[in-house]
């Protein structure tokens, strides 16, 4: 089980004959994703780790049937065109790793996914991986253990130490989503923890969010509200950066008085969802809410 | 990336914007010279790219040309917020009746650009939303439709502006909603958006702010990037990393916005005062490990310098060499902490220690390590 991705989840890779789409198709490949194709303008008939390259998705289909999601790693100037070709091709999953897309851009192809009911993850993401399923994405799948917890997070790195302290702990994931790093992104906290409340695999959720913007205070209130739920542990980052500096990703900006780490941590307690200080508090948090 | 308040207006002028008569100025002779064109009395105020310039001092009124050069002297020769003012803009001062607000905004909830509209101008919408949020009201823009003129109907109820003014209002917010494409801005704002004692609409105070991820679409603008950050930001940006100043003593090097942001914040957990925030990106190389190294081993205040690395395919041999290879370079002797994941893990772990360098693999360890030698 598990959420967005799992065995059967037929992948294409747009960008595939690029440094980093080569390389992660061969990780992804090895982890047991199914990857039946992938894209790059006027390389088609070449293979990348066995896989066939095609100029177009739309031909990709015609030769290798349907295919259910794409997994972008063309450069920001170009991704926005690889999202649409997607979308109209009927893909149903889009994952944007390309950084540094303009956010005029993104606004446009993300409102035009959700009018299309088509799931965007990212831009500026780790990916999604069902651990021991399917990975599409750049997390190193090692430090992932499957398990009950469902992650999701605003950050790559700091996923992947919070995955690797769940271990360390006996505890493992069952699907790890990257909302991604810039303000405008396909999906936010409250997407991603409908779908885990509903998913058996998943037995609580661990939210990894940082400053800048308010999904975390709109993921509070949801939560209050909401009847059918989970427990939540979240761990916020960015309680030392100081407002109105851009700290590393596009949306981690603490401004027009909004997005601080006080306001977060504030709003998730309010809703009984209790705060890490540290990322090693997390696992010994979720003990706890487990327990209850 | 913001614009200067000038430019910013020099923008909404081309764009039929109504904005008061004024040039920027870099001497106090050409303040006396604008200041006499302009006949009567002008506002001097100082170009910096920081919130808050009225209340530090960097707004000044003048009634004659000779005062004007004395107050561009002055204003000229002092900081604001700790930024050195070096141009002034001299302009026409308004007779104000009210001062409202108006702003264009990317919404991240509703992924699309909204105007956030309040009679209440002339304060920070800072304060503005923590005080008064029921009074913004906000008008959600379709990126498909685009602007639309009813929106300008909503505004002039919401702005308890005659009907009269309904013309010159629907043509500002057009305008407003055409710079934010044209520049791939993610801030247009008015505020004050100024209605006069003669029942005009004039944008007295302006603020664009344009999206660094699409600077490569406006040529012209990129050499203006880089300018509102301090010598070491620049040296960082310079070599690819993302950074900002804080004034703690602890230097702080890691991958990933996140896990920087973290590393800083355990750092305050336990005791200590993160000196910056430095990410270096993913799959950290040898030569970028030395440069991020040698960047903050040069840097004056920190004491203490903790290098995080989550590496899942990064090789800790090459992190390992880059950080040995910094220490030689600078020969500085600067106590280094480092915590380091990934591949090759032993043998970076051996580099280090016969390098007399203490290496954790645990997160916690490392940052009160960190903690405990810059209180030494």
């Amino acid at each position: 089980m598990g959420i967005l991705v799992n065995s059967n989840t037929r992948i294409i890779v747009q960008g595939i004959t690029g440094r980093e789409g080569a390389f992660h198709t061969k990780l992804m490949l090895e982890y047991g994703s199914k990857i039946v194709a992938g894209t790059s303008p006027g390389k088609k008939g070449t293979y990348v780790h066995g896989v066939p390259v095609y100029n177009s998705i739309d031909e990709a289909i015609r030769e290798q049937g349907a295919i259910d999601a794409s997994i972008i790693f063309v450069p920001a100037k170009f991704a926005a065109d690889a999202v649409y070709e997607a979308i109209d091709a009927g893909l149903k999953l889009v994952v944007v790793i390309t950084e540094g897309i303009p956010v005029h851009d993104e606004v446009k192809f993300v409102n035009y996914a959700r009018k299309k009911g088509v799931v965007i993850v990212g831009p500026n993401t780790p990916g999604v991986m069902t651990v021991g399923e399917c990975k599409m994405g750049i997390m190193p799948a090692h430090v992932f253990k499957p398990g009950r917890i469902g992650l999701v997070s605003r950050s790559g790195t700091l996923t992947y130490e919070i995955a690797r302290e769940l271990g360390k702990h006996g505890e493992g994931v069952s699907t790890v989503v990257g909302l991604g790093g810039d303000p405008v992104t396909g999906l936010d906290f409250i997407d991603v923890a409908e779908l885990f409340f509903k998913d058996p695999a998943t037995e609580a959720m661990v939210l990894v969010g940082e400053i800048g913007g308010d999904a975390e205070e709109r993921f509070a209130v949801y939560y209050k509200k909401t009847s059918y739920k989970k427990p939540v542990v979240a761990y916020i980052a960015g309680r030392t950066a100081p407002p109105g500096k851009r700290m590393g990703h596009a949306g981690a900006i603490i401004s027009m008085g909004m997005g601080d780490y006080a306001s977060k941590k504030k709003a998730l307690e309010e809703a009984g969802i209790p705060v890490a200080e540290t990322p090693s508090q997390v696992p010994v948090l979720l003990k706890q809410v487990l327990r209850q | 990336m913001k614009l200067y308040e000038y430019e910013a207006k020099e923008i909404a002028r081309r764009y039929n914007i109504p904005v008061p008569r004024g040039k920027p100025v870099s001497t106090p002779e050409e303040a006396q010279q604008v200041a006499s064109e302009l006949g009567g009395q002008v506002v001097i105020k100082a170009q910096v790219l920081v919130g808050g310039r009225g209340l530090a001092g960097g707004v000044k009124f003048a009634s004659t040309p000779g005062e004007a050069r004395e107050v561009a002297a002055k204003l000229l020769s002092t900081e604001i917020r700790g930024l050195k003012v070096s141009t002034v803009l001299v302009e026409e001062k308004i007779c104000i009746s009210r001062e409202l607000y108006l702003s264009l905004v990317i919404d991240r909830a509703a992924r699309k650009p909204v105007f956030l509209i309040s009679e209440m101008g002339g304060v920070e919408i800072e304060e503005l939303a923590r005080k008064y949020p029921d009074k913004i009201k906000k008008i959600y823009i379709d990126p498909e439709v685009g602007y639309s003129s009813y929106m300008s109907r909503i505004a002039v109820d919401v702005l308890n502006l005659p009907w009269s003014s309904i013309g010159e209002l629907d043509s500002i917010m057009k305008s407003m909603y055409k710079i934010m494409i044209d520049y791939d801005a993610e801030l247009v704002e008015f505020n004050p958006l100024v209605y006069t004692c003669d029942g005009k609409l004039i944008a007295v105070d302006a603020k664009i702010t344009i999206d660094d991820n699409s600077l490569f679409k406006h040529p012209e603008l990129q050499a203006l990037y880089g300018r509102e950050y301090s010598e070491y930001e620049r040296k960082a940006k310079e070599l690819g990393f993302s950074y900002v100043e804080l004034d703690g003593d602890i230097g702080v090097i890691s991958n990933g916005a996140g896990l920087t942001m973290a590393t800083m914040d355990s750092i305050l957990y336990y005791g200590g005062k993160p000196a910056n925030f430095l990410d270096i990106g993913g799959g950290a190389s040898r030569d970028r490990v030395k440069e991020a190294v040698k960047l903050m081993l040069l840097h004056p205040r920190p004491r203490v310098l903790l290098v995080n690395i989550f590496g899942g395919i990064t090789r800790c041999d090459e992190v390992a060499m880059g950080i040995i290879e910094a220490l030689r370079e600078t020969g500085s002797t600067k106590p280094i902490v480092v915590r380091m994941l990934g591949t090759n893990e032993e043998e970076g772990r051996r580099i280090l220690i016969e390098n007399d360098i203490e290496v954790y693999v645990e997160m916690d360890d490392a940052v009160k390590k960190a903690v405990e030698l810059a209180k030494r």
